[in-house]
């Protein structure tokens, strides 16, 4: 049953991508239809996901398509059916942003139909890459995922920008594709066919594990995000539309953490503690570097990509503590590591979906992409704002909110850190988790300088004056998301319980403590190490609130109070020019932690034409150490090698004369 | 149900003693520099005044910037009831281990961080800037020095922790003294006391939790002041019990309870007054240089657990 209702996902989100050309026309009903059909398809989904989470016994069905001795096999397990609920959700919420946002490119007179065909191909292609189980068809939906949301990305294709980003993001998805290809031919080589049962039954020496597993963790890692494949999303985030951001951010690079987990934990078999170490370092490493960078970014969505790094390295963090604990022999700790990393999959597919739906919106009205021309803007868009603060406060990881939840079990698996025998392991481990601390400390002091520079204070330019509310399915796509975000938080009993099948699935053991004391405590390990009522917690904030409202509420009838100019140690008229601006306010902590971005500082000198100037330029490592260099290199050996072209005719005939000489020596 | 109003009592007197340490730390302080001084019950008088006085919020002001003083309150109020002040095994300690406290600690930041931002003047967003610096770097090296003491009795609960502690034999163990080291640091830089912040001035070169307060006014500032004073009474109740578990009540009988609260206000008047002593005798740094004293909390809590991996597990 969920299988089927799966494929009639499939079919919708298909039939919203066909409907533009058919209704060439009807630009309009296009419009308005494609949206619809593609937020039933995410409904269907999201339904299809929770009922195989609920029924635990994978279904599987061999579709009659493809080459007779290569039929395309799909199949609706427990850890597809999560990542189908979360991808789901989040196109249904998109779908209802989608109309309203896109009003503003109908104004400016760009064609739609470019847009919802690819995003239903976008759809289509993350809904059939969830149900595949072969080769053939994950490749197949995995480069149609990469080509459709290339078409995305390069969607105001007029813009130089624009066009480079999608050049770099297509570049790195082919070279990833080509990295799990060759790890999935690895498997198939021993495992003699292409279906992921049989890949799952072949019999590899150790060291063909081991490159099996690097080449996925590559191929995975560069779609997720890792560092240092991260370059293309900073990139490719910021100049696609806002709910695409939404779904390539909260809901692709999910699906690159279900291909990764799909091929460690179900097709390899075996999980080698030393692979846990390397993704655990990675992971931490992408956590803390991607958190650095963020802060140091003045562009909304280019910032949020650079948590979004953050973010798929504390789900790293606690699949490498998986790993290491499932190497060593730990199930039970391998469970709650997994049991982490998958809970904060769909946390930040929440809140970074919120937020970027929130970043569309604040662009659509203030139509800048620079934090520093924002400001004040939550006297005019009230409810944009409240739902961005509560995705601020989900990704910065504080109580009662979803993304606490989620770092918490992280730090409780990384405290069983001394039950391993090797005392490298146990004492890096806890370093690990010092990462992560640092890591959601810093995210609370980013999150804190992104709305206090955006909704705070005062407008900075005439659009910020003149921004308003968002239309309808805008603030309602916000609403949902931020209500799901404090639901997660607060009653995460239920959903652990529901991940636990997929632990007992792939690991062979759930987490039976950490629901046992009911649905108002959770547990992971016994109720004397750790407990947490997340309920409780909210319900005695709640309660402490009213208390002091009523004890320290003398006028309590509804009365406004007396406004009056402020204070500021009496230095006379504030202006939007003496307060703090999102540079300014990270300023100590790109002085703290200076070297780990290359900075550029430049002081303009005073002239007639203009006052002086203060320009800051913060690069990236990555690129500057890394991708420059092979870029230079590529560019050296081409003019090595291009000696050898004469342009004469004559020279190539020699070329191949020698040629044929050398291969006839070698073959006879 | 016994123990529910226990706790409840618990916190209320928690939440009653803390303006009256603060008013101790400041009165010791005076008496140390030959002043006369306040008398500790001072704070009670001022935030009595505070409460009477009417609220004038700047023109711009929005909601977030009223809600703040309720939201800083209220989580620190459900950390106090979260920290063991006289007895342990409570049903509110199961509530919240340590790392949601500092959780709790991090969101009544962020409000208040948010709150400094909200008028768009500069001290303000200097306040919140160098409030978040500061706590992003101290938080770490909290969580830290409260791992190690969670690993060596594998439990992050504060209550257990404090009872294992009480029921194992007494022993000196390094990781616990490094793990007190960098809480004693961290304390100092997130209660805003004198290397770092100084609590009773109002230079703009100096000050970081007072820049964030200065538009408040009436019962919003009382109730940020109060917080305040409920942070360092959390912090100082944190490093007793921790560190010098002995006196905190096991069994819920009037007498280990009653015999449990004379010790803790001997404690606490001791740790009052060797902060009053620390006070004194140190001058406050200069902002950059906070840093370096917070990297030191760091690599000594890192220390402490490394030690207690190394040490005392094999």
């Amino acid at each position: 049953m969920p299988l089927f209702i799966a494929k009639i996902a499939i079919i919708l989100a298909l039939f919203s991508a066909l409907l533009p050309p058919l209704l060439k026309r009807r630009p309009q009903l296009s419009k308005t239809l494609a949206f619809s059909l593609l937020g039933l398809a995410g409904l269907t989904a999201a339904g299809a996901g929770a009922m195989a989470l609920l029924h635990p016994a994978p279904l599987s069905e061999v579709l009659p398509v493809g080459l007779p001795w290569l039929q395309a096999h799909i199949q609706l397990d427990s850890l597809a059916g999560f990542f189908l609920a979360i991808v789901g959700l989040v196109t249904a919420v998109a779908a209802c942003y989608g109309p309203g946002y896109t009003y503003e490119f109908e104004k400016e007179g760009l064609p739609l139909a470019p847009l919802t065909i690819f995003t239903g191909l976008f759809v289509t292609s993350m809904f059939l890459l969830l149900l595949a189980a072969d080769a053939f068809s994950f490749m197949f939906s995995w480069e149609l995922m990469s080509v459709s949301s290339y078409f995305l990305v390069s969607y105001q294709h007029y813009k130089l920008e624009n066009r480079n980003a999608a050049f770099l993001y297509l570049l790195m998805a082919q070279v990833g594709g080509l990295c799990i290809l060759l790890g999935y031919g690895v498997l198939a080589g021993f495992g003699s066919d292409f279906s992921f049962t049989a890949m799952a039954t072949a019999q590899l020496s150790s060291n063909w594990q081991t490159i099996a597993f690097l080449l996925a963790f590559v191929g995975f890692g560069m779609k997720a995000g890792i560092v240092p494949l991260h370059v293309w999303l900073p990139q490719a985030h910021p100049v696609a539309p806002s709910h695409i951001s939404a779904l390539m951010s909260g809901v692709m690079l999910k699906v690159a953490i279900y291909g990764f987990i799909r091929f460690t934990y179900d097709l390899l078999g075996e999980i080698h503690w030393t692979w846990g170490v390397l993704v655990l370092l990675i992971g931490a490493a992408s956590a803390l570097l991607g958190v650095l960078y963020a802060l140091m970014q003045h562009d909304l969505k280019r910032l949020l990509a650079y948590h979004s790094v953050e973010n798929i390295g504390i789900i790293y963090i606690g699949l490498g503590l998986s790993m290491i604990f499932a190497g060593t022999g730990h199930l039970a700790l391998a469970a709650l590591g997994l049991v982490a990393a998958l809970y904060h999959c769909l946390n930040h597919a929440l809140f970074k979906s919120l937020l970027f739906l929130g970043a569309g919106a604040v662009l659509q009205q203030s139509r800048q992409h620079d934090m520093e021309q924002m400001g004040g803007l939550i006297h005019r868009m009230p409810v944009t704002a409240s739902c961005f603060l509560i995705g601020c406060i989900s990704i910065s990881a504080l109580p009662p909110f979803n993304g606490f939840v989620s770092e918490w079990l992280t730090f409780q698996a990384a405290l069983q850190g001394p039950v391993l025998e090797s005392g490298v392991l146990g004492s890096l481990i806890p370093v690990a988790a010092a990462a992560l601390a640092l890591t959601g400390a810093l995210a609370a002091a980013c999150f804190v300088k992104v709305f206090g520079v955006i909704f705070l204070g005062l407008p900075r330019n005439a659009e910020a004056v003149q921004a308003h509310e968002v239309s309808f399915g805008m603030t309602f796509a916000q609403i949902v998301l931020a209500a799901c975000c404090l639901l997660f938080g607060v009653l995460p009993t239920w959903t652990i319980g529901a991940l636990s099948v997929i632990s007992q699935s792939l690991l062979g053991e759930a987490l039976p403590e950490a629901t046992a004391h009911g649905w108002l405590w959770l547990t992971p390990i016994a109720s004397e190490t750790a407990s947490y009522g997340a309920p409780m917690v909210l319900l005695g904030l709640g309660l402490a609130w009213i208390l002091v409202w009523l004890g320290f509420h003398p006028q309590r009838r509804r009365q406004s109070l007396r406004r009056g100019e402020p204070w500021d140690c009496g230095f006379g008229a504030l202006n939007e020019r003496t307060q703090y601006t999102a540079t300014a306010f990270s300023m100590p902590i790109r002085r703290i932690f200076g070297p780990a971005w290359p900075i550029k500082e430049q002081l303009e000198p005073a002239s007639d034409l203009q006052p002086q100037r203060y320009l800051l330029h913060i690069g990236d490592w990555a690129w500057q150490k890394i991708y420059l260099p092979l870029g230079r290199l590529v560019l050296t050996a081409a003019k090595r090698t291009a000696l050898i072209q004469g342009g004469n005719i004559r020279v190539y005939l020699t070329y191949s004369f020698f040629t044929l000489i050398f291969i006839l020596w070698v073959l006879v | 149900m016994n123990g529910w109003l226990l706790a409840i009592v618990q916190t209320l007197v928690f939440i009653g003693a803390a303006p009256f340490f603060s008013g101790w730390v400041k009165w010791s302080k005076c008496k140390l520099q030959n002043r006369r001084g306040a008398p500790p019950w001072q704070p009670y008088r001022d935030l009595k005044k505070l409460f009477g006085k009417e609220i004038v919020l700047p023109q711009n002001a929005s909601p977030i910037f009223r809600l703040a003083p309720y939201i800083v309150f209220s989580v620190t109020a459900i950390a106090c009831s979260v920290v063991p002040l006289v007895a342990v095994g409570l049903p509110t300690s199961a509530l919240a281990d340590v790392i949601v406290l500092v959780g709790l600690f991090a969101l009544g930041r962020f409000f208040l961080s948010l709150a400094g931002m909200d008028i768009g003047t500069a001290f303000g967003g200097m306040g919140s800037s160098r409030e978040v610096t500061i706590s992003s770097l101290a938080e770490p090296a909290m969580l830290l020095a409260v791992f190690t003491l969670a690993m060596s009795v594998s439990s992050t609960n504060l209550s257990s922790v404090i009872s294992t502690l009480l029921l194992r034999p007494f022993q000196l163990y390094p990781s616990f003294i490094f793990a007190a080291m960098g809480l004693v640091l961290v304390a100092m830089a997130e209660t805003g006391r004198i290397p770092v912040d100084n609590p009773a001035t109002h230079l703009e070169l100096t000050m970081i939790h007072e820049a964030m307060i200065l538009e408040y006014c009436g019962r919003h500032l009382a109730l940020m002041e109060w917080s305040a004073m409920l942070k360092l009474m959390l912090y100082a109740v944190l490093l007793v019990n921790l560190f010098f578990p002995w006196g905190v009540a096991i069994t819920l009988t009037p007498a280990a309870l009653a015999f449990a609260a004379i010790i803790m206000i001997v404690k606490l008047l001791l740790l009052g007054l060797a902060l009053a002593v620390a006070e004194t005798g140190l001058a406050k740094m200069r902002l950059f240089r906070v840093p370096q004293l917070l990297g030191l909390a760091f690599i000594l809590s890192l220390l402490g657990m490394l030690s207690h991996i190394i040490l005392e597990v094999r």
